[in-house]
């Protein structure tokens, strides 16, 4: 227990220390919010669906949860080599408690970053049917961390080298996030893109978030929602707890 | 402390270990020299549980560590040839979280952090991250590490690579005090032949997978009939350069020297 413990206090203060990258995370969905919130906003309102920048907030805060957890995963890939990671392969604990502290860690390191895009996201004239909605929204957030920060703990523990790290970046990650109806309504979506996005875990966590906080055109029920990314979680993590387990550094 | 008999390590058709067997004594510094490739980094892997062997036996204070891992783990501590601190923590912070991961209790883990960070000139420096230190003061700081938790048994692999003469012959005399103070047993492997002439009191020189010869410095000096360990080591091993292809492992050293002056 005090190893998970320890090993997710060091996630959290490496992040409470780099003050310049929790800026520069941030970058990538504020400019998103910005420029689609506002950019779209009057042609999604003429396609009568009311206004984009209600409907698009949780997307974004799902997607700096999104990278901010995967990111904590594949870090893996350097960590190894270059990193900490060798000494906990080596020290008298087992795997799992390595492998859970860190993606716990990773986990409320992207929770935090979904926190501060939240509060951008009000700023910015966002509002929840209710203010006690937003912890709901963020249970959500937290079990989009896990799923993700599980999932790239999986593939961070096979990657070998840079190419395969940008290979995973352009052919997973960002396919994960622009197929999941963070960006656009699910409602409406056809053929084989309809089934696509129904395979992708994150068009329910970032549904579930808009179901809680009243957000226009959401597409399921925040149960299915709800079910659907425990489930897939505790499948990423079972995934991400074998492939750690091989690890040979 | 260290018993290796008939180790063997294939990957695929390659074999990178080939039966490869000594031993060394509680107390000893014991070298292992090769050059590039020759299955130094292997073996110590093997040695640390990090990797299983095709066949053969190893023994660490008398534990197996194939089966008994974790008391093994408990046994030795272990400085890797690349960095393995956490440059965004604290040099006190790296050594508590070391603590807790080898189940030293708190207060024990105070004091002897006090201890080796005064013993290896870092008590000044322990609250500023690791970030801001120097090579050496990196590589000092994994060395106190290391000894944390009161090993038998130290590996270092490649301790003093890129570092300057000063500060390698600093790390040395606070190894060698620590192995005469403890007993502690060290394995170390290096490219500079001097210091293993300097420091070890047996040495083994490994090539091409199997082990060519092994004995005290003196003792390696006189079969060469060669004055010096390198004239030695370049006796028993050839002078042919063996270059190894680049592997995934390098290309990520390549682009981390772009990245940081270490």
């Amino acid at each position: 227990m005090k190893v998970i413990y320890i090993l997710w206090l060091r996630e959290l203060k490496r992040y409470l220390r780099s003050r310049v990258q929790i800026i520069a995370s941030l970058g990538n969905p504020i400019l998103y919010l910005l420029v689609l919130g506002f950019g779209l906003g009057p042609v999604f309102k003429r396609a009568g669906n009311g206004d984009y920048l209600q409907f698009v907030a949780p997307g974004i805060i799902g997607m700096a949860v999104l990278f901010s957890s995967i990111f904590s995963g594949l870090g893996l890939l350097w960590d190894r080599q270059f990193g900490f990671l060798k000494e906990t392969l080596v020290a008298p604990v087992s795997r799992m408690q390595i492998m859970v502290g860190r993606t716990l860690g990773g986990s409320t390191v992207a929770v935090m970053q979904g926190i501060l895009i939240t509060i951008v996201c009000l700023i910015a004239g966002f509002r929840p049917t209710h203010w006690s909605a937003i912890p709901l929204a963020l249970g959500f957030a937290a079990l989009i961390a896990i799923n993700f920060a599980a999932l790239g703990m999986a593939i961070g523990s096979g990657l070998q080298d840079m190419q395969g790290f940008q290979l995973i970046m352009n052919f997973l990650v960002m396919p994960i996030y622009f197929l999941s109806g963070a960006l656009y309504p699910l409602t409406d979506t056809k053929a084989v893109l309809k089934y696509i996005t129904r395979a992708d875990p994150l068009s329910y966590g970032i549904d579930g978030m808009r179901n809680v906080l009243g957000s226009p055109s959401r597409a399921f029920d925040p149960r299915l929602d709800l079910l659907i990314m425990i489930f897939v979680g505790l499948a990423f993590l079972v995934f991400g707890a074998y492939r750690f387990s091989k690890i040979e550094a | 402390m260290i018993r290796v008999t008939h180790l063997v390590k294939k990957f695929g058709d390659f074999t990178a270990v080939n039966d490869v067997s000594f031993d060394v004594a509680a107390g000893e510094i014991f070298a292992f020299l090769g050059p590039n490739g020759a299955g130094k980094t292997t073996t110590i892997k093997m040695l640390t549980t990090l990797l299983q062997p095709t066949s053969g036996a190893i023994e660490l204070d008398g534990i197996n560590p194939q089966v008994q891992q974790n008391q093994a783990r408990q046994r030795f501590g272990i400085v890797f040839q690349d960095p393995s601190l956490d440059s965004e923590l604290t040099a006190w912070e790296n050594l508590q979280i070391h603590a807790v991961l080898y189940h030293v209790p708190g207060k024990i883990a105070r004091q002897r952090a006090e201890e080796l960070l005064t013993l290896f000139e870092l008590w000044e420096r322990r609250n500023d991250q690791v970030k801001k230190f120097s090579g050496g003061m990196k590589r000092r700081l994994e060395i106190a590490r290391g000894f944390l938790h009161t090993p038998r048994i130290l590996f270092l692999d490649e301790p003093t690579l890129g570092l300057d003469p000063q500060s390698r012959n600093q790390l040395w005399t606070h190894v060698k005090r620590v192995n005469e103070t403890e007993k502690v047993t060290v394995f170390l492997t290096t490219h500079y032949m001097d210091e293993a002439d300097r420091v070890a009191h047996r040495i083994g020189v490994i090539d091409h997978g199997k082990l060519v010869a092994q004995g005290t410095p003196k003792e390696i000096k006189e079969r060469t009939g060669t004055e010096s360990l390198e004239d030695a080591f370049l006796a028993l091993t050839g002078s042919t350069i063996r270059d190894e292809s680049a592997g995934a492992t390098d290309q990520l050293r390549q682009f981390a020297k772009m990245w940081s002056k270490r």
